[in-house]
């Protein structure tokens, strides 16, 4: 444990002065793939929140774009400090979230009834940003307003270094969050939720109060990390921000790294920046379509071959090989 | 606003509905059959459009002879689909049978960027349109309805009233007791994913009357086909149909007094409350 432990602290320590190693010409390239993966498995692991109970969503981009449109819309018209809008847009997550999650969990909406009320929201929230067109600019897309060189009051600067700091620091709050959750009581109780609602009901489980907490924490976190993304990008677009594509890349990093466990979204997070990263080094411009053909096809071998995800299934191996000399000893 | 508008719109909106209801249908038989969602059906559809398109516009064959091939190249990719993805996680978890068909949804989406690029393709039929008492029904309107009902009605025929037709109904009904009664379900699910496809080749011959094909035609259309699905009932067919045109009548009546895009929030938020009040489907009956 204290060899895992020591693990940790050094990569920590390499990640804090990562930005410090003199890279030279890629050095934004690097902090800005360093941010890109930061900031998606913090999504990811709020999106794991859910989804590791049997509350599979693939409608989380709706969070993701209230998050991410709240924040712009306030600081490009009313000139609110983005510290304060993420706040504001989590809010309006967690409401939006109360609305959807009470009626799903008092009727007992679960399983592919569950998911496709949660693709119906992403959709709902990617039109209704389309169809505010006199805000949001629909399709094309929203620019943040410039604050004009650094500032903190408007959260915008020009070096990354700042982004990849807070993205670090978003990633391992998220990590602990998680962790919290993963060794409280509510994840007794989620679990017995998730393998048998009745029963878990007729043993005192408050079921829905315990499934609204943890959508409405999964829903807050995946606000923040669009509010972030937003922040960092200066440029928000409904179908990237929201609707069926980034709900279906949320959840495919995630079961591809392994929802289960606590590193689980960073692996598959990193796996599938550094594969579209790659791809799109190696074809370019040259054909078009071709990184995102070999990344879909991928997705499919890697469901069909290994369900269990990556980081989940190397784990799986190393716990069956450790609990095997013990069952033979017993035997 | 003019009456004259709704009433059009109305017209649209049951037009529209006759191609909704052939896609949904396809869809529904593979769900209520295989119990798996095949996210990726509207991309098939797209798949066939093209198969249309270069067909008649490209090589200049008749319009039947490109239908003929939509439908070949439809029932061939739902074998292949079936065999190739779909088998192997027949028992998964359901989280993992979306994954696979959403990687789908992306492999087709920018495949076929990358074959065809993202130009919208359109096969130019100089077909007629008439006008009724002010409104126009132009005829790329009016056929691919009419050939929807007919084949809604064939698909009727073929679940009630053939042999292979009854057992892929008694499979949808109890896959375990199927195959104790001696029925193949491996066969079954196959000749069934062969005819979803089919539905999906005749859907995008139909399609291609008045949409022009693009890589990113599913997006349009995909999830709201499988909410009409959802909202018809699982499997339930008749469902499924009558589901079609309350969705299509809502999409067109929106668009009319709102936008286009809020004709489809209102209608999936529809989808969202039925969910709550009827998860079963508009014509399930209440437990």
């Amino acid at each position: 444990m204290t060899a895992a432990r020591a693990a940790g602290a050094g990569l920590l320590a390499v990640l804090v002065l990562q930005p410090l190693i003199p890279l030279g010409g890629i050095r934004q390239y690097v902090l800005h793939v360093a941010i890109q993966i930061f900031i998606w498995s913090f999504i990811g692991s709020a999106w794991s929140l859910m989804g590791r109970f049997g509350l599979v969503s693939i409608g989380h981009g709706a969070f993701l774009g209230v998050g991410a449109y709240t924040t712009v819309l306030l600081w490009n018209f009313f000139g609110v400090t983005p510290w304060l809008g993420s706040l504001a847009a989590a809010a309006a997550a967690v409401l939006l979230a109360v609305v959807i999650g009470i009626p799903c969990f008092r009727f007992r909406v679960v399983g592919h009834y569950f998911a496709l009320v949660t693709l119906a929201l992403g959709e709902v929230i990617r039109l209704l940003i389309i169809a505010e067109r006199d805000w949001t600019a629909g399709s094309l897309g929203l620019t943040l307003k410039a604050a004009g060189g650094d500032s903190v009051w408007a959260a915008q600067f020009a070096d990354k270094q700042v982004f990849y700091y807070g993205s670090l620091a978003a990633f391992l709050a998220g990590l602990w969050i998680w962790r919290h959750v993963d060794r409280g009581m509510a994840r007794a109780a989620l679990e017995a939720i998730g393998e048998d609602e009745t029963a878990a009901a007729s043993v005192g489980i408050r079921v829905t109060r315990f499934k609204l907490g943890i959508t409405v924490l999964s829903a807050g976190l995946t606000s923040v990390g669009g509010s972030l993304y937003a922040q960092y990008l200066t440029y928000v677009n409904p179908d990237t921000l929201s609707g069926i594509g980034v709900s279906l890349k949320i959840v495919f990093a995630v079961v591809l790294g392994g929802m289960y466990s606590l590193f689980g979204p960073l692996v598959g997070t990193a796996l599938t920046t550094a594969l579209s990263e790659g791809l799109r080094i190696a074809f370019g411009l040259r054909f078009l379509g071709m990184a995102d053909t070999i990344y879909g096809l991928l997705l499919m071998i890697f469901i069909i071959f290994l369900p269990a995800g990556i980081y989940g299934s190397i784990s799986d191996a190393r716990a069956r090989r450790r609990a095997a000399p013990a069952k033979g000893a017993i035997a | 606003m003019e009456p004259i508008f709704f009433l059009e719109a109305a017209i649209n909106g049951i037009l529209l509905g006759g191609v909704l209801a052939l896609l949904a249908l396809g869809l529904n038989l593979i769900f209520g059959v295989l119990d798996v969602v095949w996210v990726s059906y509207v991309d098939l559809v797209m798949l066939c459009m093209y198969a249309v398109y270069f067909a008649v516009s490209v090589y200049g064959w008749p319009i039947w002879a490109g239908a003929l091939l939509a439908l070949a190249a439809g029932a061939l990719l739902g074998i292949a689909v079936h065999l190739l993805i779909i088998s192997p996680i027949l028992t998964s978890a359901p989280i993992n049978q979306f994954l696979a068909t959403g990687g789908l949804l992306f492999f087709l989406q920018s495949f076929a960027t990358f074959l065809w690029t993202t130009d919208h393709r359109s096969v130019r039929l100089a077909l007629p349109s008439w006008e009724v008492g002010g409104i126009f029904l132009p005829a790329t309107r009016i056929i691919p309805f009419a050939i929807s009902i007919l084949a809604v009605v064939g698909l009727y025929l073929f679940l009630t009233r053939t042999y292979i037709g009854t057992a892929i109904r008694a499979v949808s009904q109890d896959r375990d007791a199927m195959a104790l009664m001696g029925a193949n379900p491996r066969h079954i699910y196959l000749v069934t994913s062969a005819v979803g496809g089919l539905m999906a080749g005749l859907a995008g011959t139909l399609l291609s009357f008045q949409y022009a094909a693009h890589p990113f035609f599913g997006g349009q259309f995909g999830p709201l086909t499988f909410m009409i699905c959802v909202l018809g009932g699982l499997g339930n067919m008749v469902g499924a149909f009558v589901a079609s045109f309350i969705m299509s009548e809502v999409i067109a009546m929106g668009g009319v007094i709102m936008s286009t895009e809020m004709g489809y929030v209102i209608a999936f938020v529809i989808f969202i409350v039925m969910m709550f009040v009827r998860p079963g489907g508009i014509l399930a009956r209440r437990e």
